[in-house]
Order: structure tokens, then sequence, then C-alpha cells
């Protein structure tokens, strides 16, 4: 299939980008990346410069590719990464627009790479947890709730891509970190620490800039692993229940 | 000391203040409804006037009145705030905007809450400010002399373009409630499998009815004047 791809080129963080015309060919069978790959191959043997673009895995699970696909986050198939989105949802003739997440806490590094440490900042403020966990146990060692492992479970799903800041109209990071307070409050390990966790976590993600939330709720529509605001709800819950309740 | 600013100037801690302030407009929308009602009795205004002049001679009700203003002005300037801090968190926008994730309110509060402000302003400069500056005509009801603001609402009520302005204030408002009810319930942490259907429902029954009770008032003044 032949394909019009206006594609989001920026020399560098201060440069002023703008959107680019390019003709590519691509077969059904690959995946968006491998469809960058080739007009990569391309701009390459005309002695242009490629496209820069994050990615690692290619399956689903780091959260390094990013990209926003005619202004959707990991483009338009619902719970899948832009790795993951093949072309035979695209047909011959279509124009397609690929741009940077956007959001001021995660600056544009080079056409469609953004610098998204900001993420993990905000895990290093707290994202964990601080007990000796020793060797791996069995599985079924601490006894948790069906009901409240799958809420955990789900909330772990979350792979830090950065897509809720992007789809977020406020730049918001609430999806991401509120993923990450559920996931370990609702454990047990993670009870311990989760007054302090929660106070340090919100106060970092507001340190680096992010918006505020304002249950618009794209992030959840746009999010390749379908995390609810539901955990929005709990880390406002948790927030407010830590703030109020503590000594200082 | 030092806690409460810190929480007050977190994120989720001013939102917290809008979701608190706009959950008590919203009982007082209640209030100023079945206080308004009392225009479309058919006794010529006696009892809207005698609660006019209740409402502005009670010195408790004063009291609550000014905390009334100061709320309204808090969640009118600080959503403001908030809306200008998130414009700039987002920076730059999308050259292609997608449909279809959020609603069209949801994503725009600002504009909607500054509709509301300006028809506010109409609002009160018309009635309250008339009720103020004593400019209004009496009547006496059992030997008691009443300011007739009745009169004064009959007056305006009787232009078109007035009524025009209200239906625009208020379908502003039933959109802004349509988001911000049930937002309130989850910026405070209340979601819940079994009641925020409910509390979903009572918002949109909320949004829709209120702003159309309201709206009766001026179309029904407007029609029997004209
Ligand atoms: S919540 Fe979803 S969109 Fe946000 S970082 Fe995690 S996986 Fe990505
Ligand atoms: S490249 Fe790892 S999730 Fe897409």
């Amino acid at each position: 299939m032949k394909l019009k791809l206006q594609v989001w080129r920026q020399k560098n963080k201060n440069a002023k980008g703008s959107l680019k015309l390019y003709n590519v060919e691509a077969d059904e069978h690959m995946s968006f990346l491998e469809m960058l790959d080739v007009l990569n191959e391309q701009l390459i043997s005309d002695k242009s410069d490629p496209i820069a673009f994050d990615h690692d895995c290619r399956e689903g699970i780091c959260g390094s590719c990013s990209l926003v696909i005619d202004g959707r986050p990991h483009g338009p198939q619902q719970g899948t990464t832009t790795c993951q989105l093949h072309m035979r949802h695209y047909k011959d003739g279509d124009t397609i627009t690929i741009e940077p997440y956007r959001a001021k806490a995660f600056p544009i590094v080079k056409d469609l790479v953004t610098q998204r440490t900001a993420y993990d900042k905000i895990i290093q403020a707290g994202g964990y947890v601080s007990v000796n966990t020793g060797q791996a146990v069995d599985g079924n060692a601490i006894p948790i709730e069906g009901g409240i492992a799958a809420k955990a479970f789900d909330a772990a799903t979350c792979i830090g891509c950065g897509a809720c800041a992007a789809a977020c109209p406020n730049g918001s990071a609430m999806l991401f970190t509120s993923a990450k307070i559920a996931h370990l409050s609702l454990l047990p390990q993670g009870q311990i620490e989760h007054k302090s966790r929660v106070r340090k976590m919100v106060a970092q993600m507001d340190k680096e800039g992010f918006g505020m939330c304002s249950n618009v709720g794209a992030c959840e529509v746009d999010c390749p692993k379908e995390i609810s605001t539901d955990n929005i709800a709990r880390l406002n819950r948790e927030y407010l229940s830590a703030s109020l309740g503590a000594e200082d | 000391m030092r806690w409460i600013i810190n929480l007050l100037t977190s994120s989720i801690g001013l939102k917290l203040v809008m979701s608190l302030t706009g959950l008590f407009l919203c009982t007082f929308l209640l209030a100023h409804l079945a206080g308004n009602l009392q225009l479309l009795y058919n006794d010529g205004g006696e009892a809207f006037n005698l609660y006019a002049k209740f409402m502005t001679g009670n010195p408790l009700i004063k009291f609550i009145s000014y905390g009334l203003y100061t709320l309204i002005l808090l969640h009118a300037v600080q959503g403001l705030v908030l809306a200008s801090i998130n414009k700039k968190s987002k920076g730059s926008k999308y050259a292609v905007s997608a449909k279809g994730n959020g609603s069209w309110a949801s994503k725009n509060m600002a504009l909607l809450g500054t509709l509301i402000l300006f028809f506010l302003l109409i609002h009160m400069g018309d009635f309250w400010w008339a009720m103020k500056r004593n400019n209004l005509e009496y009547v006496t009801y059992d030997g008691v002399e009443v300011k007739n603001l009745y009169k004064k609402v009959q007056i305006s009520f009787k232009e078109w373009y007035i009524v025009l302005a209200y239906m625009v204030g208020l379908f502003a408002l039933a959109l802004h409630l349509l988001h911000g009810f049930s937002s309130a319930f989850q910026t405070l942490g209340l979601r819940h499998k079994k009641y925020t259907p409910i509390i979903k429902g009572i918002g949109y029954i909320f949004s829709i009815l209120i702003p159309i009770a309201f709206a009766i008032i001026p179309i029904a003044i407007f029609f029997s004047q004209n």
C-alpha cells in the first residue's frame, strides 16, 4: 500500500519543528514501527536525516515507543502500543499524521523523541518498597484476596509509556502516578509506606510541571494498558487522607 | 499551619477546593431555585416580594450570602488560574486533534465557567444591585412597605434579549454541571462500583432539570407579557 505520512521534524530541543510530507510503500503485515524503518532506510539512501523515534522491545511491554498518530497517543487501536499497531488497519492512499507526545514535562529531544525522565523521577520519589524482600517466595505465601490481587495486577500493567500525559489536555501525569500508587498500596508489601509514598510521589509529580487532572478521561481512552481512572480516585482518596491524617 | 498550605497548594489540594466549592454552589442553586419559583405564583408578587425582603433583611442570611459571594469568587478565580496553569503544562497543541476522548464540556470548563460568570454579572447587576441601590418602587402588604422586586423582574423579562441572555447562561450552566457534578466526587476520591453510577445519574438529572426549571421562569414571564 502507498501511504502519505506527515511527520513532525524538529532538529533539537530548541529548534522550531514542523510537519514534513513523505511517501512510503508499506505492507499490511508490517508493524507501524517497521513501516517507519522502511521510510528511514529510504531517507538514509537518499542521504537525508532519518526520523528519530523511540522504541525498544517492540512487543508492547517496555513503554519506549510513543508517537501520536492522527491525534492519538499509540494510534487508533484501543489497548495497543504503537509497536503493536499493524499496517493492516490502514488502507492504500491513507494520509497519516505522526507527532511527538506533547506535554511541557516531556520536552522534545529530536523529531518524535521526547524526554520522559519526569516519570522516572516520580517513581524515584517513592514508587518502590524499601523492605528487604529476600529470596523470591512462593506466590501464594502471602494470602491476598482475589479481587484485590486483580486490581493491583491491573494497575501494575502500566508500562510507564507516558501516553496518559500526552493524551491529557492538561498534560497531567495522574493516571501513571495513580497506577503506581494503586499497584503498591493494594498489596501488603506496599501498605507499610503507603502514606508517605503518596505524598512524596504527588509532590514530585507537581514539581515536574505536569498539569492538574480535570477528569476529562482522555488518558484512559488512549492508555495502551487500559489503566482505569478508578486509580485516580484512589490516588485522590489516599493523598487527601494521608495529608489530613499525617502529623506533619 | 504549614501543612494546610502544603495541602492546598498541591495539585490535588487545589482541585479539592474546586470540588468542595462547586458542590456547595450546587446546593445554593437548589435554594435559589426554590425561592425564585415563587415568581410564578399568581399573587401579584406578594410571596416573592416578602421572600426578597426576608432574604435581604435577615442578618444570618446576610452573613451566609457574603460567604456565598466569597465562594463564587474563589471557585471562579481559582478555576481560571488552574485552567491557565494547565494550558501551560500542556505546552503546545497537536496539529491533528483526536475526537472522542473526553467530552467537550470536560475540556471547556473554564470557557463555560466564564460564560456563567458573565451571566452572573448581568443577573446581579439587574436584580441584586437594584435591590441594594434602593431605587425600586414600594408596595404595601398588610401595612408593611416592601420593595417591589417582582415588578422589576417583570419589566426585565419583557425584553427578548434579556431572556435570551438567560437561556445562554443557563445552557452554559447545564454543560458545566454535566461534567462538574460527578467530577467533584471523583476529585474527592469518592468512586465506588455501586455508588458512582448513582452519583452520575443524579448528576445528569440535576444538570438538566435545574437549568430547565430556572429557564421556565423568564420564559413564562416573557410570554405572559408579550
Ligand atoms: S497509565 Fe497507561 S498511558 Fe500512562 S504511562 Fe501507564 S501504560 Fe502508559
Ligand atoms: S517498543 Fe516496547 S512497548 Fe513498544
